[in-house]
């Protein structure tokens, strides 16, 4: 590889990115490999070549869809991009000689996009259907049948109806998307069958009191590249990501200063849970006198549930890597750290890639593009111990030294790694740098809250209907994340709470669902935003029980060092599980409110101060789900139990978007 | 200047005080139990919460430097409220067998409950069922008692750079002990006893022989005898309520007449002996160019063994003349044995030591068998024969004066300040510039060497040549000196140094691991100046100028480095490499 030069990043900004004809993306990250997209991209990857197929077969970061790994994305002549779910081996002879030979889409496995538009631009090819009616009676099969006809009998058998895996919208009965356009209908009647055909398949027409406008809740960027680019080719990046644009534009037209000046106008705070402003953190660093200065990124992503992180490393490196060096030179930092957790070697194994290729051209080393700027970045493994997210902690980590959190001040941004000043930031938030330096800090600053800019990804998992990665403008409701974007709770049932922040966070009761989510708001119900993990629980499931979960989470994941996180810790837990048992006493709860209390207030590092949050919460909202499991004795609790078994032998819950 | 309020009462203090040592300011005590006075805060117990500003959070006092303008409240009822909560839940992860436990009455985490009155445990006590490491006969960890303060972890690693103890595992399976959970003899454990001194509990203390030694004073069949090392004279008074460097030199010997001990010997003329063979070894080395150079002293157990494990390299620089406690094990057993015409079998020599290592030494190689018996038959340290004494019903402060038994009890000046970082040195010299140049020194205080900086360099001047020393004290601060010898050594340049003094204790001996509890460096200065006032107070303060001494070598032992006195009073050390380099 040649090394890159100032001009070539110029022309490559001005270069029309050009993409072939015709590709198939499999979207590989550790989910859906997990799901079996490797053998998935075999046996494309066969037909490919057996078949002499034309298309090229590229790999790619993911989407977010994790409810339908492994997920690939098709581009055939003469189709829109379409999306495709719970892809096996078996299905790719279908796929390729029906959508690339028939122009027809494959059954069951096509996922509606969330684009919406308003006019039919074009003659309508493919009819996508499904019923998404949480209640019983799936009338997916029958708005099939219902569309087949009515074309039929109007001479339009050429226009495909698929039933979809996914439309993106939930609980509006039949939903019906008309591609290419994309117009979607939402409550679809059988009667509207007929209409629909003749108004906007026979005439191009929209029809009014079908169409729904609401457009997609989320706003992608931090997840901007995520299943669009391939994150092991620095090439892609450059040509169809406007990569290490933003970094040659820190570097040759903006300052450091202009740089943190465009991060100040954006307003971003640190995504890792504390929600420090970036670019006061980046400043702190900077003003103090060093000779040498470090910058870490913090992707010991820890938290139960949680995959933002590493799912943003494996899908676009790059950005997290250009964002750092972007803060670096604002900072005048030459050294770099990615602290990832040693789980995670298939995102050690791309950015390692992304550094490595970065050398190759020299967008990493001495005196980058020219510009006397010195920087290089390496990788530094966790060895799985949660506390080692907190930044005292990861500095010592890091140093070899065993990882235990230290006194602040002094501030990492005054004496970090080595004893020189360090900025920490986590992945997320060094993900977002690039594309503020490109669109500039006011464009950022536009989306969001107040006191909270910006978007946040969020990985919703639990009782949810289609678990997923998904980011939204800070400002939007918990009860839009579950129900309009996941679709809401799995089998119909209710949500009874969302749990945020992790092990440091707290549960959130149906009733405050409503609640626009910011760092403050978050925090006055008892929770945290945190790194973004977020837990829907139904109906059936035990307070007591998510309590005792995050606590002995953290109880284990305490590093012992100071009294009150190690010991009321693991008092606390002994107290829970005594009452889940029927064995509590009437003076536990103050009991439990003492030590929560003293942890809370003595304990050294953000773990152990908000280890009882969850406890706290879920006695704050739930409190007599706790004095039931005391009152009710052992007898309480074995019934309680018992009926827990039986829920979870008699219906294992099946995701119902297959069904 | 930093001015700021603590509990509304203005203070000023120096930029970088901690809020804890500023609250001193004010009259105010902050309570802790990890933050020892001579460590930096490891900010692990909790206890020492504050509050700014009457904000929400509570911050660390023992380390949060106060700041201009803070406005610190440190007993406000949350606070209080907090910090009995925080002391319930470490009751609650500990024995409380206080009646039983060696620091009874001296222990910190008691004191604390006490003043907190905790009326009763309403948190379920959860204690690590762990045995005690009792591996190396001066030392026992018992870790059921541990607070996971971290003070000793910290006064291992960085104080003394032995990192024999570590803390492992997490959460409530969080614990102090030698990495690998291998016992303390199998870990780089020097003895030095630092751990016992900082320890704020009963986890770690010195290994309790007095009941040995109450068996030997009540066996008629045993002769006890007893000596008494530098430093203990001017430490012990601490147990009764004494200020530090109170010198108790003559009580002590009257009080150990009436605990039954039959001839009382002081440590301190072994100390003349160690210095004139020592002196005699610098002569050969320096001036007669015999041998290699820097001489490196070796009266410190624990250096020793540091030495072997760690830094055998140097094992031609030691002095082979052994630690004054073995000299005069093997003198009392040899010389005073043949003149009193005792039978050395039933002589039981115990000696009364400021250091858990001692324990170790009388043990550490077959030399210190010479006299055809175990030449010092049982260590105690300053602590032990505290206790022993307020067993003994002896009103110790009262007593009468008393002297030692003249055949091995008169000491100069330089044998006294052994027990202070630098005295070794000092004494030293003072005989070696007598022994090349056969004149006194005008004056004989050597002061570079004196005072508790970490290394201690100086050049003296004998007979034209000059002498350049360092004294390093506190482990930690051996390795730079040693480097420099070994830098200069691989560069064949000119040594950095021709004497070296170490000591593994901050301080020296007055800083032993077996010295009373509570030391810090007021204490250390107060010690120090201690046994300086008792050389100033010598008429001879030149150890070959001690007539008991001269009388020894003319009637016993012939000449320093002769034959005899090679056999009887030098030893040898071997390579014990721990980890390869």
């Amino acid at each position: 590889m040649k090394t890159l030069t100032r001009q070539d990043l110029a022309a490559l900004a001005k270069q029309q990115a050009s993409s072939p004809a015709e590709w198939i993306r499999v979207q590989l990250d550790t989910g859906g490999i997990a799901a079996g997209a490797d053998s998935v991209r075999t046996a494309l990857e066969h037909a490919r070549v057996e078949q002499k197929r034309p298309f090229s077969l590229l790999r790619v970061g993911s989407v977010g869809y994790s409810f339908a790994d492994p997920v690939i994305e098709v581009q055939s002549a003469g189709l829109p991009r379409i999306l495709y779910g719970r892809m096996t081996p078996e299905l790719v002879p279908a796929l390729l000689s029906e959508q690339f030979d028939g122009g027809r889409l494959l059954e069951d496995h096509t996922i509606a996009t969330r684009k919406r538009s308003l006019t039919i631009d074009a003659p309508v090819t493919h009819i996508l259907v499904r019923d998404t009616s949480s209640d019983i009676g799936n009338k997916t099969a029958f708005f099939q049948s219902s569309f087949q006809e009515e074309l039929k009998r109007r001479g339009l058998e050429h226009v495909q109806v698929v039933r979809a895996l996914d439309m993106g919208i939930y609980d509006e009965g039949a939903v019906v998307q008309l591609l290419p356009s994309p117009v979607t209908y939402t409550n679809v009647l059988a009667p509207d069958v007929a209409r629909i055909v003749a108004e906007s398949v026979e005439a191009n027409r929209v029809i009014d009191d079908l169409i729904w406008k609401a457009p997609d809740k989320q706003t992608r960027i931090v997840l901007r590249h995520s299943g669009q680019v391939d994150p092991d080719s620095v090439d892609d990046y450059l040509q169809r990501a406007d990569g290490y644009q933003a970094f040659a534009k820190s570097l040759f037209e903006l300052s450091p200063e202009g740089v943190l000046a465009e991060m100040k106008s954006s307003a971003l705070r640190g995504r890792g849970g504390a929600g420090f402003p970036t670019w006061m953190k980046w400043k702190l660093t900077r003003d103090q006198p060093a000779e040498q200065r470090y910058i870490i990124c913090n992707a010991d992503e820890g938290d139960p549930g949680a995959f933002m992180d590493r799912s943003v490393l494996e899908s676009d490196p790059h950005a997290v890597l250009e964002g750092m060096m972007i803060a670096a030179y604002s900072m005048g930092a030459s050294q770099g750290y990615f602290y990832i957790r040693a789980e995670y070697p298939r995102a050690i194994e791309r950015v390692q890639r992304a550094i490595d290729q970065n050398r190759e051209l020299g967008l990493l080393g001495r005196d980058i593009l020219g510009s006397g700027f010195d920087f290089d970045a390496k990788i530094r493994l966790g060895a799985g111990a949660f506390v080692c997210g907190e930044e005292t902690a990861l500095i010592a980590s890091i140093e070899g030294k065993r990882g235990t959190p230290s006194p602040r001040p002094p501030y990492p941004s005054v004496r970090g790694l080595w004893g020189l000043p360090t900025a920490i930031n986590n992945v997320e938030t060094l993900a977002i740098v690039p594309a503020i330096l490109l669109k500039g800090g006011e464009w950022y600053a536009g989306h969001g809250t107040d006191t909270s800019k910006g978007t946040k990804v969020f990985a919703v998992t639990g009782k949810v209907r289609n678990a997923q990665l998904v980011e939204v403008p800070m400002g939007t409701t918990l009860r839009e994340i579950v129900y309009e974007v996941c679709g809401g709770v799995l089998d119909g049932k209710e949500v009874k709470a969302v749990q945020t922040g992790g092990p440091s966070g707290g549960v959130i009761p149906e009733k405050l669902l409503n609640t626009h989510i910011s760092y403050e708001s978050l925090q006055e119900l008892g929770s945290i935003m945190g790194s973004g993990g977020m837990l829907v629980m139904d109906q059936g499931d035990s307070m007591l029980d998510v309590a005792r979960f995050y606590l002995r989470f953290c109880v284990d994941e305490s590093c012992g060092k100071c009294a009150p996180c190690r010991i009321g810790g693991y008092q606390l837990m002994q107290i829970l599980d005594r009452i889940s048992r029927g064995r509590g006493k009437a003076d536990d709860l103050p009991l439990i409110d003492r030590i929560c209390h003293a942890m809370q207030k003595a304990s050294l590092c953000g773990l152990g101060q908000t280890a009882p949050n969850p406890v706290i919460s879920t006695i704050r909202y739930f409190g007599e789900e706790y004095q039931a499991y005391i009152e009710g004795g052992p007898s309480y609790a074995r019934k309680i139990k018992r009926a827990a078994v039986d829920a979870a032998t008699a219906a294992p819950s099946t995701a119902p978007v297959s069904s | 200047m930093i001015t700021a309020r603590i509990n509304h009462i203005e203070v000023q203090v120096p930029e970088g005080t901690s809020i804890l040592d500023a609250a001193r300011e004010a009259q105010v005590n902050i309570p802790t139990l990890c933050k020892h006075k001579d460590l930096l805060a490891t900010a692990a117990c909790g206890i020492c919460i504050v509050r700014n500003k009457g904000g929400n959070k509570l911050i660390r006092a023992c380390c949060t430097p106060l700041e201009e303008g803070m406005d610190i409240a440190t007993h406000d009822k949350e606070i209080v409220d907090v910090r009995r909560s925080t002391l319930e839940l470490i009751l609650s992860n500990h024995p409380q067998d206080c009646l039983t436990c060696a620091r009874n009455g001296e222990c910190e985490l008691q004191t604390l409950a006490a003043d907190f009155n905790i009326p009763m445990e309403s948190i379920k006590r959860y204690v690590h069922d762990v045995p005690p490491d009792c591996s190396t006969g001066s030392i026992i960890i018992d870790f059921t008692k541990c607070i996971k303060c971290g003070r000793c972890v910290q006064v291992c690693q960085e104080v003394q750079d032995v990192w024999a103890l570590s803390l492992l595992g997490r959460g409530i399976n969080t614990r102090m002990a030698p990495a690998g959970d291998i016992t303390l003899a199998e870990s780089p454990c020097v003895k030095c006893g630092q751990c016992s001194a900082h320890c704020p509990t009963g986890a770690i203390v010195e290994n309790d022989e007095t009941p040995d030694v109450w068996e030997a004073l009540h066996d008629e069949d045993k002769i006890c005898i007893v000596q008494i090392a530098p430093s203990v004279r001017v430490t012990v008074g601490e147990a009764f309520g004494l200020p530090p460097g109170t010198n108790l030199t003559k009580k002590i010997y009257a009080a150990l007449r009436r605990l039954g001990f039959k001839a009382v010997f002081d440590t301190n003329f072994s100390a003349d002996v160690t210095i004139v063979e020592e002196a005699s070894e610098f002569i050969e080395r320096f001036v007669h160019k015999r041998g290699a150079l820097p001489l490196i002293t070796s009266c410190c157990p624990s250096w020793t063994d540091f030495m072997e494990k760690e830094h055998y390299d140097f094992l031609d620089n030691f002095s082979t003349a052994k630690s004054p406690q073995q000299m005069l094990g093997v003198l009392a057993k040899t010389y005073y044995a043949k003149k009193l015409n005792i039978d050395p079998a039933k002589l039981y020599m115990v000696s009364i030591m400021p250091c858990t290592a001692k324990k170790f030494e009388i043990s550490r190689a077959d030399e210190m068998y010479a006299s055809g018996h175990k030449d010092v038959d049982v260590a105690i340290t300053t602590r032990e024969f505290a206790r022993m004494l307020k067993q003994s019903g002896i009103d110790f402060l009262n007593l009468p004066d008393a002297e030692p038994d003249s055949i091995l009890g008169d000491y100069s000046g330089a044998g006294t300040i052994f027990g202070a970082t630098g005295g070794v040195m000092e004494a030293a010299l003072r005989t070696a510039y007598y022994y090349a140049t056969g004149e006194k020194l005008e004056k004989v205080e050597v002061e570079a060497v004196r005072g508790l900086e970490g290394v201690k360099v100086g050049k003296v001047n004998v007979a034209g040549a000059e002498v350049r020393v360092a004294v390093a004290h506190g482990l930690a601060n051996v390795a730079s000196v040693l480097e420099s010898v070994r830098e200069a050594r691989k560069n064949g340049e000119e040594l950095p140094y021709h004497f070296i003094e170490v000591m593994a204790c901050p301080g020296g001996c007055i800083g032993g691991g077996g010295q009373p509890y509570g030391v810090d460096n007021e204490r250390r200065k107060l010690r120090i100046a201690g046994l300086y006032a008792d050389d100033r107070d010598k008429a001879v303060r030149c150890s070959h100028e001690n007539p008991e001494l001269i009388r020894l070598y003319d009637e016993f032992l012939g000449k320093p480095l002769g034959p005899k006195a090679h056999k009887l009073l030098h030893t040898r050390y071997t390579a014990r490499p721990l980890y390869k380099r």
